[in-house]
């Protein structure tokens, strides 16, 4: 149960002169969530993106140090691959606009030339659904446009999306920062459902956020690790000062 | 409490909201005349016979512009080909990498290109292919449209990706999946109508043209579809036929006239109906 299957060794990110992510090491429990928060800007994002490799898309940023899934460097494969093992959910749902619900959910398989016969086809979609817990409220409308669901449903529909290709790893930025208490309340209940099959990383600057769904947390501050610790311990008993006077509100 | 006098602000008002009212009106004038003379000359001249049979001979009464018609669909067809694609890879190389030196002198050349006289671009297309071949041709009038459409659907192309939110981007390749397929299976597809409507602006702006085509395609009274052969077309026939003494053939000009601003007419309401169905 308490393996690590994702490492970060030394990692430092540079993007053009300025560094952001400076000397971090830490590794990631399976079937655990762990939350990154901090700041703004103290790199959180930045560290998440190095690890599906989606910090390649900037041409400044430079990597070094390693990150290994289960004990490979996920650097010595192509990134495309890596990106089909770690999913990612952003900020701000971004459902496909000209695709449907349906499509939507398939579309990492048909964006990449993976032909399914259709009860392939309906049996992916009807359990990316069911695990994002939205299957109840669109099974009659699978065929409509994704875009004519409210916001939390699509951000439902995004993770979805990413189970669809059965990952190893999910990863979210903000998952919830765009989203009403409701549909946040009703996503972070999905997280803690998801966690029985797939391993989450989950950075937010909501500190009653992690407090809540998570089992370990990250503390990052101006790009360091400042505290890594089971998020009962560190919510508790703070070993660092500005852990501390962050959880109290002092900054962030 | 500031003094004001109010009366003479709110008739300073109404003034300025008249004047602004009057000039858009007078600005409509200029086309309405336009569609009235070609209306009024044009409109009795279409028959089937029009559209279906050749020019007669100087001094037959009747006949029609066949000939032009399919002249200037081949012609618009030809620069279709080449700038259609062509504009939508610049369009999408400008978005991408627009920050780059070579994307700023390409951004730079597609807009001289675009304020290049549509003459000066005939002359190239002159020196380009009507010399090296030896001869007038369709394919020399396709490549001067062609150079007039290009700017437009790039530039069109350009603003409409520029507009689609990253994040869609960043969701497909967060997928796995390869770049090329993400620009072609999801950018491209949420930007159609966009690229679309600068597809059908360019096409409407060429199809008027005559300038380029006054040595390339030259003009030709025979049915032509060979595409090496010199063509004729609606915008060189009007020049050709109204100026001719031939009071038939000045007919047919009008005639043609009044096909050519209905075709541009049908082609700007699709354009309006492809935008609204955003």
């Amino acid at each position: 149960m308490n393996q690590e299957i994702l490492k970060i060794q030394n990692l430092n990110v540079y993007i053009g002169d300025t560094h952001i992510v400076k000397d971090i090491s830490m590794g990631f429990l399976r079937k655990n969530i762990t939350a990154v928060m901090g700041p703004s800007g103290c790199g959180k994002t930045t560290l998440i993106r190095c690890i599906n490799r989606m910090h390649e898309l900037i041409p400044t940023a430079k990597v070094t140090g390693e990150i290994t899934l289960y004990g490979r460097d996920l650097y010595a494969f192509n990134p495309i691959y890596v990106r089909r093992k770690i999913g990612m959910v952003f900020q701000r749902p971004n459902p496909f606009p000209t695709m449907s619900i349906y499509d939507n959910v398939l579309a990492g398989y048909q964006l990449n030339g993976v032909s399914l016969t259709r009860q392939e086809k309906d049996h992916i979609v009807q359990d990316a659904l069911k695990k994002a817990a939205l299957w109840e409220e669109v099974k009659d409308n699978l065929h409509r446009k994704g875009t004519f669901l409210s916001g939390g449903q699509q951000q439902r529909l995004c993770i979805a999306r990413a189970l669809a290709m059965k990952p190893k790893i999910l990863l979210m930025d903000e998952p919830t920062s765009a989203l009403d208490p409701k549909a946040t309340s009703h996503i972070e209940e999905l997280l803690i459902e998801l966690k029985k099959s797939v391993t989450i990383v989950i950075v937010t600057h909501n500190i009653a956020q992690a407090s809540r769904i998570s089992d370990s947390t990250a503390f990052l501050y101006m790009g360091e690790l400042v505290e890594y610790e089971s998020t009962k311990k560190m919510f508790t008993v703070p070993k660092d000062k500005r852990t501390e006077e962050y959880l109290i509100g002092k900054f962030g | 409490m500031i003094k004001t006098n109010m009366p003479l602000r709110m008739v300073k008002d109404k003034a300025s909201q008249g004047l602004v009212f009057l000039f858009s009106v007078l600005l409509a004038i200029p086309l309405m005349v336009i569609l009235f003379y070609v209306v009024k000359n044009g409109l009795g001249v279409m028959s089937w016979t029009f559209l279906t049979h050749l020019p007669k001979p100087v001094g037959e009464s009747g006949g029609g512009i066949s000939n032009a018609i399919v002249g200037t669909l081949i012609l618009v067809g030809l620069a279709s080909l080449v700038s259609i694609p062509m504009g939508i890879f610049t369009g999408i190389y400008l978005s991408e990498y627009g920050n780059t030196k070579t994307a700023k002198y390409v951004r730079l050349c597609v807009e001289v290109l675009q304020g290049i006289p549509s003459i000066v671009i005939g002359i190239v297309a002159y020196v380009w292919v009507v010399v090296t071949l030896g001869h007038f041709s369709a394919i020399s009038g396709g490549v001067a449209l062609g150079m007039m459409m290009l700017p437009v659907i790039t530039l069109s192309t350009e603003e409409t990706i520029k507009l689609i939110p990253k994040t869609l981007k960043e969701a497909s390749l967060a997928l796995g999946v390869p770049y090329y397929r993400t620009m072609l299976s999801v950018i491209l597809p949420t930007g159609l109508n966009g690229i679309l409507t600068g597809a059908l602006l360019g096409i409407s702006r060429v199809a008027g043209e005559t300038a380029p085509l006054l040595f390339t395609a030259f003009g030709s009274p025979f049915m032509n579809a060979n595409i090496t052969k010199p063509i004729q077309s609606l915008p060189l026939l009007i020049f050709n036929y109204s100026t001719s003494p031939y009071e038939e053939w000045q007919k047919l000009g009008w005639g043609a006239s009044f096909l050519l601003i209905s075709m541009i007419f049908c082609l700007s309401l699709i354009t309006k109906g492809v935008t609204r169905k955003r």
